[in-house]
């Protein structure tokens, strides 16, 4: 008859009613007509024998409800402890691990910038080219910035203080730590030889850092011990050089690999002849890493001197995974080389890296 | 010097920002009592203050702590400026007062501030030390108990009944005040909030010492009420079943199995009756006459003469026992002159009780639902006394009665004497179910009573009715046994039951399953048109045609099929006016209003293929230029009651062939709903031998017309009759477009879906085997006529598709929980202003055992009682009480009255819930089986619905320090407070009540838009009101509120100036409930010892 209009339409729960699919369309950012246009094409309308306007309506009361709760999820051991909503552990802890969940399309657009104001100004930009809502952008975004804000200053496990204030999974928690440490070394991953990288293949490498690059690699209780890298041992990388500097070493490193290698590899040939290159590539990669600018092309440089060489060449990843065992052990045998130890350090994070990051 | 009341502030939490540069607030809190001050000191810099105060003392007379709240007001220090108030707490510290409720309130409450809402939490230690005061002229009524549950509290028995008590208090509206138009609203707002709070412990305070005057200890039922009438003040209104209840316990061995045996909520959640057919053996068979609906008119026009007439010389045996022990002990008492005036004689007056379900064998017959409304005008309330010492220092309205002849006590007095002769008209000396209601637009004020005329067994009202106890009881299983078997109107398949209760001798002449259907009006005296036959249960005694209560079913009700909620919807234009043309119009629409709900209720009734409505509440609201009816009860097809006839269309001009059609087409659409409506609510009778009076075929020659209310004159509706009687089928005559309308929107009522059931009462007939699945929600929707040009049918329309579309959302809602019944499903309307309608339903949703109700329990329950029938004597008990009882939800535990037996009896019957998993009967050996059945199977349950998300997650590669340790959420640390506006919660028991709960809040705002407009504003107030409730009860030691309720939500709305304003009032009843797992695994009940705070689930 169209001659009423609800004014105000409100359903509340002793217990807070929830419907996770209407909680990620919030989450997603759609608005309340698109989210009523997406579950009555999901068919819902049959569930219960509904209308549109029920669905409009129990919409609304969601999207209104998880609203009220937002400011409760910022902090999430508030949500355990406040009155306002029932809400059984299980669906606590559900809330605030869909909220912090992100997509992957959107956390390759800002892993390694800036958690700032500038970034945030250019989510229409990640929005437009991710296809994903500038709201649940700018959610996403808020999420790295309070979770960074809150741990960057802690001491102890980068993860762990993660998860303890934010109540994550551990998956969660531990691609957290990685957005943080990429956010906080501003490591370049947006160039477009970069781009075939997914983000777990960063999270992977984060993890290798911060396990074994950072202070806390070394000293566990100390401030910032996940998130800044280990300064001494930036330092200490220098003294690689000698590797590719001394003739005689870079020789004896070779033949030693060569001779390991021969007879197991296709691209034999292509290893002998690059063996140089592909050497001075990495270590070269290690002796500037004291530079911060240098820290941030870390993955790229990874890329043009390791990855794309050997790609050119067609390696498979066994032929990466056989050479740098062997790379990295034969150092072992040179006598002259006086470092073993940073060695081991720096190569071991290196060789998982590039072998998570070499795409066949 | 009667009582020290003793304050501790702890700690604060989640403050408000209230100091803009540092981020941080320098809190302290002062708390109020009284006249009396103290503070905390401050703690600085803090959103998390931790005061840890010293214990705060106030020495205060016991009446200043019934009326007084405890006011706690935390602050922000300011050094420069005024401290700015954070929020406030008010704590009711009644439940501190009675010995057996709460010892300690102990927890985080909400602080709360009418404009910004919840701010952050305070933890706070209050505790009562009473000292014994034996003065007799005390003002004070501590340690009377207040129940808002309309049964006798479980956990509790009824030692007497002693009626009815109401009492009101009047006082200026902050609102209104002179000194608003310079205050903020805000600071009126907290004057409100502040004096309702003292009102309402005034109130309760006065309530109470009728209750000692009345001897009794306790008043169940209690429902209260507030009118803002705007200029002419505010008022305070309360009424209520005075009781003497005895708390039932393991130790008293000599304890008679009371109707409210800790068993019985366990074993049979829905009901806490148990029927009791010795009350039938000691009177004659009552006079026969039918009636159901008693129509009465609003007062101010035509009052029905035949009220008084027809004051029959009826219920000779039940010799007026309301009341009983009333004028024993009025004398000494000096109170106030009215209460004197109201004591042993007035309570005989009104033989009301506000239960609507009863111990076994209190209610004997019943007439059929009573009503009377009427319209007055509000004037102001002369308050002479305003401004002395106490500001707030309440006045009694009734203290100036003799100003003013019309006050408003006299108005329900008035009211209360038309329903009682309409009771007696009906050959009842007492109204049960009874309540009173308000609808107030501007000046105009309609004043409703409704209540179930009935006949009661007097040994509830006397002294002594201890001993009576143990002779009904002993006897009680077996129609019990009887009802059972007849509860799906199978008789054929269970033919033992009978044998068994004719083996052992029992003749009833109507038992307890049909007994109350059976009319206690003489049938030669009817004072309105009836239809009567004989009973279809016991075929002894005369029932009428349909029968319409506002009470629960009672439990041992022989029912076929299942219930389900029907609602009739009215809107009625009227002209704006003033005053006294005003008043006369609204009282001239009352009774069309009246009598075409009563036919929708009707139609609706047939077309369900029904016969008995329970439940029934009848809401007028009143606004400026319409009124709005709302009807609301739970159908039953009560097995009793003859068949009902269809619904048959007559058409006007029968030359019209097409017309004919369209007639025909419409009869048959009615006629295959009712065959649908029967097939869904399994309404299948059992074949009726036709040697009863009456003939279920619908006769066409009987036919009567209905009568269109707008073409009647007003002598004709006074001669209305409404008893639908004298007719099988039910003829509705289209002789205009109106009624067209009706049968469509009687035809567009849509069932429920699929999985769902809805009742307006406690529990659904016909559903018994409830699981714990449980959602008590409130919603409220305000729909914006935007076309001022309606008619009435167009406003029918739009009114009835509210409703409807209502409905649908809840069931939406909650589709998680199917196979579920949405309970207590009541609606409230108003007409907050000229062109909205608002409606308020608040309700709770449960889930019940699809796959084992209906027969499987039932064949279960047979076989374990044919068992039981060959086992010995003493094994016998146990398991008759399974089969015969619980199937008819009847929970009463027929200890033979030895000692002895009680505390094996208190053990066992918990356990004997287990008949709702019958359907694993073939197994059952003995009850032990039984129990360690059902024992698995509530662990079964509970373990799903507890299992926490534990996400296996792979441990990472790199490092090995545990990262799975510190997660904290699974220790939440508040606990879990259920909401139900049902006196239970199914599959616990209640252990405990803690005390009454009835809250007040307002809330407003100047920033409407910015906080997500009038659904964002509402939607944050009910949550908060919710969360508040919550935490009293918690700091009570409570797990549960029950009897839940929001009686009032009074929401106004200004768009254009961004503002609005809501005023909601709650109450419930605080409890520690047990689950029966728990209680399972603890041999004794801890049922004196046990302290809140370890309860919670």
């Amino acid at each position: 008859m169209g001659k009423m209009s609800v004014e105000l339409d409100v359903f509340v729960g002793n217990t807070t009613i929830m419907d996770e699919e209407v909680y990620q369309f919030w989450l997603d950012g759609y608005t309340v007509a698109d989210a009523v246009r997406v579950r009555m094409e999901g068919g819902v309308l049959q569930e219960c024998e509904a209308s549109a306007e029920v669905l409009h309506s129990d919409t609304m009361d969601q999207f209104r409800t998880f609203q009220m709760c937002e400011r409760l999820l910022h902090c999430p051991s508030k949500l355990a402890n406040q009155l306002l909503f029932q809400i059984p552990p299980h669906r606590q802890a559900m809330l605030i691990e869909r909220y912090y969940a992100f997509d992957d399309a959107f956390v390759r657009e800002v892993l390694g910038k800036k958690l700032s104001k500038g970034t945030k100004k250019d989510l229409d930009d990640v929005s437009a080219k991710t296809g994903i809502t500038l709201k649940s952008c700018r959610r996403q975004f808020d999420n790295f910035k309070r979770v960074f804000k809150v741990v960057e200053e802690l001491k102890g496990s980068l993860v762990e203080n993660i998860q303890q204030h934010f109540l994550l999974s551990d998956k969660l928690a531990r691609d957290y730590a990685a957005i943080v440490f990429f956010a906080n070394n501003r490591f370049e991953t947006g160039k477009r030889k970069l781009q075939y990288l997914s983000f777990q293949d960063f999270a992977f490498c984060a993890v290798q850092l911060i396990n074994n690059w950072t202070v806390g690699a070394v000293d566990n209780m100390v401030e910032d011990m996940d998130v800044d890298l280990d300064k001494e041992f930036l330092q200490d990388l220098k003294d690689l050089k000698v590797l590719i500097t001394d003739k005689d070493m870079l020789d004896q490193h070779k033949s030693l690999v060569c001779t390991a290698l021969r007879g197991k590899t296709k691209v034999f040939n292509e290893m002998e002849a690059n063996f140089k290159n592909l050497s001075r590539g990495l270590v070269n990669i290690a002796a500037k890493l004291m530079n911060a600018k240098d820290v941030r092309d870390f993955f790229i440089d990874l890329v043009e001197k390791f990855i794309e060489p050997c790609r050119s060449d067609r390696w498979t990843a066994g032929d990466i995974k056989l050479f740098l065992t062997h790379y990295t052990n034969s150092v072992h045998i040179l006598d002259t080389f006086k470092h073993q130890v940073v060695w081991d350090r720096y190569m071991g994070v290196v060789k998982s890296c590039i072998l998570k990051m070499y795409h066949d | 010097m009667p009582g020290k009341l003793k304050a501790k502030i702890v700690a604060g939490r989640h403050l408000p920002v209230m100091d803009r540069a540092s981020d941080l607030t320098d809190a302290f809190v002062e708390v109020k009592f009284g006249n009396t001050t103290f503070k905390t000191d401050v703690y600085p810099k803090s959103l998390n203050p931790q005061w840890n105060s010293e214990w705060f003392k106030f020495e205060v007379d016991d009446e200043d702590l019934q009326d007084e709240p405890l006011q706690i007001t935390v602050l922000d220090h300011d050094t420069y400026s005024a401290n700015d108030a954070i929020g406030k707490v008010y704590i009711d510290i009644d439940p501190l007062l009675s010995s057996e409720a709460a010892t300690v309130i102990s927890g985080w409450f909400p602080i709360y501030d009418t404009i910004h809402g919840i701010r952050g939490e305070i933890n706070v230690l209050v505790k009562v030390d009473l000292f014994n005061d034996l003065n007799r002229f005390r003002q004070s009524s501590c340690g009377v108990k207040f129940f808002c549950t309309t049964s006798i509290p479980r956990c509790y028995r009824a030692a007497m009944v002693h009626g009815f008590v109401e009492e009101l208090v009047v006082n200026e509206d902050p609102e209104y005040q002179w000194i608003d138009r310079i205050r903020t609203p805000r600071a009126s707002n907290e004057a409100r909030q502040r004096l309702i709070s003292l009102m309402s412990g005034e109130l309760q305070r006065k309530i109470g010492l009728k209750v000692l005057e009345m001897g009794g200890n306790a008043v169940v039922g209690y429902l209260q009420c507030f009118d803002l009438e705007g200029e002419s003040g505010l008022v305070v209104r309360a009424i209520g079943t005075a009781c003497t209840l005895e708390k039932l316990s393991n130790s008293s061995a000599a304890a008679p199995p009371a109707c409210n045996s800790p068993s019985k909520d366990i074993k049979e959640p829905p009901f806490s009756e148990d029927p009791n057919p010795n009350t039938h053996s000691s009177g004659p068979s009552t006079p026969l006459k039918t009636q159901t609906y008693s129509f009465s008119p609003s007062k101010s026009y035509s009052r029905q003469s035949s009220s008084s007439d027809t004051d029959l010389s009826l219920t000779p045996k039940t010799g007026m026992g309301s009341g009983g022990s009333a004028g024993k002990e009025g004398g000494p008492l000096k109170t106030l002159l009215r209460q004197q005036t109201q004591s042993a004689l007035e309570q005989r007056e009104f033989p009301f009780f506000t239960l609507t379900s009863f111990p076994p064998g209190f209610l004997i017959h019943v007439g059929g639902v009573v009503s009377a409304r009427s319209v007055k005008l509000l004037d102001r309330i002369h308050n002479p006394a305003l401004g002395n010492t106490r500001s707030y220092k309440l006045l009694d309205w009734n203290s100036f009665a003799a100003d003013e002849p019309e006050t408003r006590d006299a108005w329900w007095e008035e009211i209360r004497q038309e329903i009682k002769s309409h009771a007696r008209a009906l050959g009842c000396h007492a109204v049960v179910g009874y309540s009173e209601s308000t609808s107030i637009c501007e000046e105009v004020c309609i004043l409703s009573a409704s209540g179930t005329a009935a006949v009661l067994h007097p040994k509830f009202m006397q002294e002594g009715c201890l001993d009576g106890y143990s002779d009904p009881s002993r006897l009680s299983r077996q129609p019990a046994t009887f009802s059972a078997g007849s509860e799906k109107g199978e008789f054929d398949i269970f033919p033992q039951s009978k044998d068994s209760s004719a083996a052992l001798g029992l003749e009833e002449p109507s038992p307890p399953s049909c007994g109350f259907c059976h009319i206690p009006y003489d049938e030669l005296n009817i004072p309105f048109p009836a239809h009567l036959t004989y009973c279809y249960h016991c075929r002894r005694q005369k029932v009428p045609d349909v029968l319409f209560t506002t009470i629960d079913m009672p439990a041992e009700a022989a029912v076929t099929g299942k219930g389900c909620l029907i609602q009739a919807r009215l809107c009625r234009l009227k002209k704006k006016a003033q005053g006294e043309v005003n008043a006369t119009a609204i009282s001239n629409l009352l009774p069309f209003m009246e009598y075409e709900l009563h036919t929708q209720l009707m139609n609706k009734l047939k077309l369900r293929g029904m016969n008995a409505l329970f439940g029934l509440r009848i809401q007028i609201s009143v606004g400026e230029n319409m009124l709005v009816g709302l009807a609301s009860a739970t159908a039953v097809y009560l097995t009793a009651l003859p068949t009902p006839g269809g619904i048959q269309i007559a058409g006007k001009t029968p030359s019209d062939i097409t017309y004919e059609q369209h007639i025909s087409n419409m009869q048959k659409k009615i006629n295959d709903t009712i065959a649908k409506n029967k097939e869904l609510y399994e309404v299948n009778p059992p074949e009726v031998i036709e040697e009863v009076i009456g003939s279920p075929i619908p006769e066409p020659r009987q036919r009567s017309r209905l009568f269109r209310s707008h073409s009647e004159s007003s002598d004709e509706v006074s001669e209305l009759d409404l008893s639908h009687g004298k007719k099988d089928a039910f003829v509705l005559e289209i002789d205009d477009t109106d009624a067209v309308e009706d049968i469509h929107s009687l035809l567009t009522d849509t069932p429920a879906p699929a999985g769902f059931y809805s009742c307006n009462t406690e529990i659904m007939p016909g559903i018994y085997n409830w699981t714990s699945g449980l959602q008590m929600f409130t919603s409220v929707r305000v729909f914006r006529l935007s076309n001022a040009n309606l008619t009435n049918q167009g406003l029918n329309k739009i009114f009835n598709d509210l409703c409807e579309n209502l409905l649908k959302s809840l069931y939406f809602k909650l589709r998680s929980m199917i196979p579920c019944c949405l309970c207590h499903l009541n609606f409230t309307v108003a007409v907050p202003e000229d062109e909205l309608i608002q409606v308020a339903v608040t309700a709770v949703a449960m889930t019940f055992d699809k796959d084992q109700a209906q027969e499987n329990w039932k064949l279960g329950a047979d076989k374990t009682h044919m068992k039981a029938i060959v086992e010995n004597e003493e094994q016998l008990q146990f398991p008759l009480e399974l089969c015969t009882e619980s199937p008819s939800t009847n929970p009463f535990s027929p200890c033979r009255g030895t000692g002895l037996q009680e505390s094996a009896n208190a053990h066992a019957t918990p356990r004997a819930a287990s008949v709702d998993y019958s359907s694993f009967a073939d197994r059952w050996s003995s009850w032990i089986e039984l129990i360690r059945l059902k024992a698995q199977t509530i662990r079964r349950g509970s373990i799903k619905t507890t299992s926490s998300l534990e996400k296996a997650s792979p441990l990472p590669e790199g490092r090995s320090r545990s990262l799975r340790s510190t997660r904290s959420y699974a220790g939440s640390t508040v606990a879990v407070v259920k909401m139900t506006p049902l006196s239970f919660i199914p599959g616990t028991r209640i252990i405990k009540y803690l005390g009454i709960i009835n809250m007040f809040f307002i809330r407003e705002t100047t920033s409407l838009r910015e906080e997500g407009g009038v659904s964002g504003f509402l939607h944050a107030f009910i949550a908060e009101v919710f969360a508040m409730v919550r935490a009293h009860v918690a700091a009570l030691g409570g797990n549960a509120v029950v009897s839940y309720s929001m009686k009032e939500c009074v929401f106004m709305e200004n768009p254009n100036k961004n503002q609005a304003q809501c005023l909601i009032n709650v109450s419930g009843d605080a409890v520690i409930f047990m689950r029966e797992s728990e209680l399972e695994a603890t041999p004794a009940p801890p049922q004196t010892s046990c302290s809140g705070g370890e309860v919670t689930t």
